[in-house]
């Protein structure tokens, strides 16, 4: 949690804009990743490498595959083939909550927040080895209850960056939709991950909360956090991101800096189609 | 009609030894499905093992009823883990069949003939396997009051039974309001978030099945000992539909919603019982409209219309909070 800013975003000019380009300091490698429904090849990721320290977009054509690749990099689906790495701790067969404790939190694209509890508990069940959360000290309060505090400060704190600390006795459910998404973020926070999974963290959120939540996405990065996002509002990419990695049909085309990736003719052609440019009613018939 | 007979009746049933069975029943039920949402319909099943469990050794093997509890605890953790073992990894729908079917198996197996010897087959088993905690009753002669009746063995079901609930509900109430309880919750509302903040949630699902089917074989025992016999049929899916309906009737995931729950349950049943019998015989009902061997029937359906008006007025339940209800859980 307290590393410098190691560079971590001065490493896009010197870095090779190509797909699977080898980084300065990766804190996640993965290699070979194969995910098959059937027929279907959903992932087939030949290698990648994520920056640490760094804010990395991931983007591309609904469809693409880019859930089922945060799925499989945090666990909750398995590759039929494959190996990825998080601070050099091979990944393969680790459960989520595994994951999770290594230091590499994930948020849903379906926000989850945890409806019929309050924000403040929300929040207060993301922190780590807590005491009182095992079944036979849960039964001795005094055990727990000042780690519990300690915990209340640290979420409350959070709470009061993300402006949620007014809603911190309201149930989750009665949150915006806007307000979840925040919610979903700070509470990952409380885990104290190294590099936190964002999956769409705009998706539906107003104007005015894009901002805060830009500038906390932002803030992570400043706190030596690694930050990697799926997302389709190409204004935050381009505003955030020091990197970009485009999937299209389960393959990684095109990686580089945001500006370079939005010129790229196969990035253009992965979003619009090859034949963009040609009229479509002269085509017809 | 004899309105102090009513009341002794509806009393002592409501602060009786069956109110005490489904209390404990429904707080087994209400750590399962009230605080971490695992549907297990197979709540009979586990009040069968703690029957058979204290009957059997004591009267088969000669073994003292103090082990033979030890016995009731041990085989229903196992009986947990043999249920939860497969299915808590999968969706929450496949636990809800998977223990309604072993519920059923566990009492087809106890009154199949195979096992009559140890077992007693369909007749269950019927003895004084009670005696050690039958002695120790220091109020044998119970308690004759014209509003409260109990014999003997009976009273000291009840204060055994109450102080074991009393006991259970206070651990619990220390339990769900701990950061433990507050990773149950969550695990209700959505297993993957939870997941995702580094949380064993299988681990936890496991803890919740082995401790609400630990104090539901307790039902078992207090149903087994209040008895002094053990009845295969008396621990069908009925038991575990009464047990939801006790526990829904107090409010799930509400800590005192067992108890309240029981009690109100019983007391519907045995005062619509009374007042009707008292009605029947003493012709104010007339014969036409219900006859004397009607009255058990037409207490269950008019138990029924209540349950009916309640989940349509308050379907909370009695702690309930409708507003909690109306959060839609994928909202």
């Amino acid at each position: 949690m307290q590393k410098p800013k190691s560079g971590g975003t001065e490493f896009a000019s010197t870095t090779a804009q190509t797909p699977g380009s080898a980084k300065p300091d990766p804190i996640l490698v993965a290699d070979k990743i194969m995910r098959q429904f059937g027929g279907l090849t959903a992932v087939k990721v030949d290698h990648v490498e994520i920056q640490r320290g760094s804010i990395t977009a991931l983007i591309g054509p609904n469809g693409a595959g880019k859930t089922t690749f945060f799925n499989l990099l945090t666990g909750y689906d398995t590759p039929n083939s494959g190996t990825w790495s998080f601070n050099g701790k091979d990944l393969n067969g680790i459960p989520p909550h595994k994951v999770a404790r290594l230091g590499m939190v994930r948020t849903f694209q379906l926000t989850k927040a945890l409806y019929r509890l309050t924000v403040i508990e929300n929040m207060l069940l993301g922190a780590r080895e807590q005491k009182g959360e095992s079944v036979l000290l849960s039964v001795f309060p005094w055990i727990w209850r000042a780690q519990e505090e300690a915990i209340r400060i640290r979420a409350t704190a959070i709470l009061k960056n993300f402006k949620l600390i007014e809603k911190q006795n309201d149930f989750a459910a009665a949150l915006s939709g806007g307000q979840r998404k925040l919610l979903e973020m700070a509470r990952a926070l409380m885990v104290e991950p190294e590099m936190v999974m964002l999956d769409e963290p705009m998706a539906g959120v107003n104007p005015a909360l894009k901002q805060s939540l830009l500038e906390h996405i932002k803030e992570l990065r400043n706190e030596g956090k690694t930050v990697l996002f799926v997302e389709h509002d190409m204004d935050m990419v381009h505003e955030i991101s020091d990197w970009v990695i485009v999937m299209a049909q389960g393959e990684i085309i095109a990686e580089g800096t945001p500006a370079s990736v939005m010129g790229n003719r196969q990035v253009i052609e992965a979003y619009l189609g090859s034949h963009h440019n040609t009229d479509l009613t002269s085509e017809g018939a | 009609m004899d309105i102090l007979f009513i009341i002794q009746q509806t009393l002592s049933a409501t602060l009786g030894v069956n109110a005490i069975i489904f209390a404990l029943a429904a707080i087994g039920l209400n750590m399962h499905f009230g605080y971490t949402g695992l549907l297990n319909f197979g709540q009979a099943g586990f009040l069968a093992i703690g029957a058979y469990s204290v009957a059997v050794p004591v009267i088969s093997f000669g073994v003292p009823l103090w082990i033979a509890f030890l016995i009731g605890i041990f085989n229903s953790i196992l009986f947990a883990l043999l249920l939860g073992i497969p299915t808590l990894r999968l969706r929450a729908d496949y636990l809800a069949i998977v223990t309604i079917a072993a519920a059923e198996i566990v009492r087809q197996i106890a009154r199949s003939a195979t096992f009559n010897e140890w077992l007693g087959g369909s007749d269950g088993i019927t003895g004084k396997f009670g005696k050690d905690f039958f002695d120790l009753n220091p109020f044998k002669a119970g308690i004759n009051t014209p509003i409260l009746r109990f014999n003997g063995n009976d009273l000291w079901v009840v204060l055994t039974g109450w102080t074991l609930v009393a006991l259970i509900t206070s651990i619990m109430w220390i339990m769900v309001n701990s950061p433990w309880g507050r990773v149950m919750r969550a695990i209700r509302e959505d297993e993957d978030a939870v997941r995702s903040l580094g949380k064993n949630v299988y681990l936890y699902k496991m803890q919740s099945l082995i401790i609400g089917g630990v104090i539901g074989s307790m039902g078992g025992f207090v149903y087994a000992l209040s008895r002094q016999s053990v009845q295969p049929d008396n621990y069908g899916t009925a038991l575990t539909f009464f047990a939801y309906t006790v526990l829904i009737l107090g409010g799930a995931a509400r800590v005192f919603a067992p108890i309240v729950g029981a009690m109100i349950f019983w007391f519907l049943i045995v005062f619509i019982e009374q007042v009707l019998r008292a009605g029947v015989t003493s012709n104010l009902i007339p014969d036409w409209l219900i006859g004397v061997n009607q009255v058990g029937q037409i207490r269950f359906m008019l138990m029924g219309l209540g349950l009916m008006l309640l989940m349509i007025f308050r379907p909370q339940g009695i702690f309930g909070d409708k507003k909690e209800l109306t959060l839609d859980a994928k909202a």
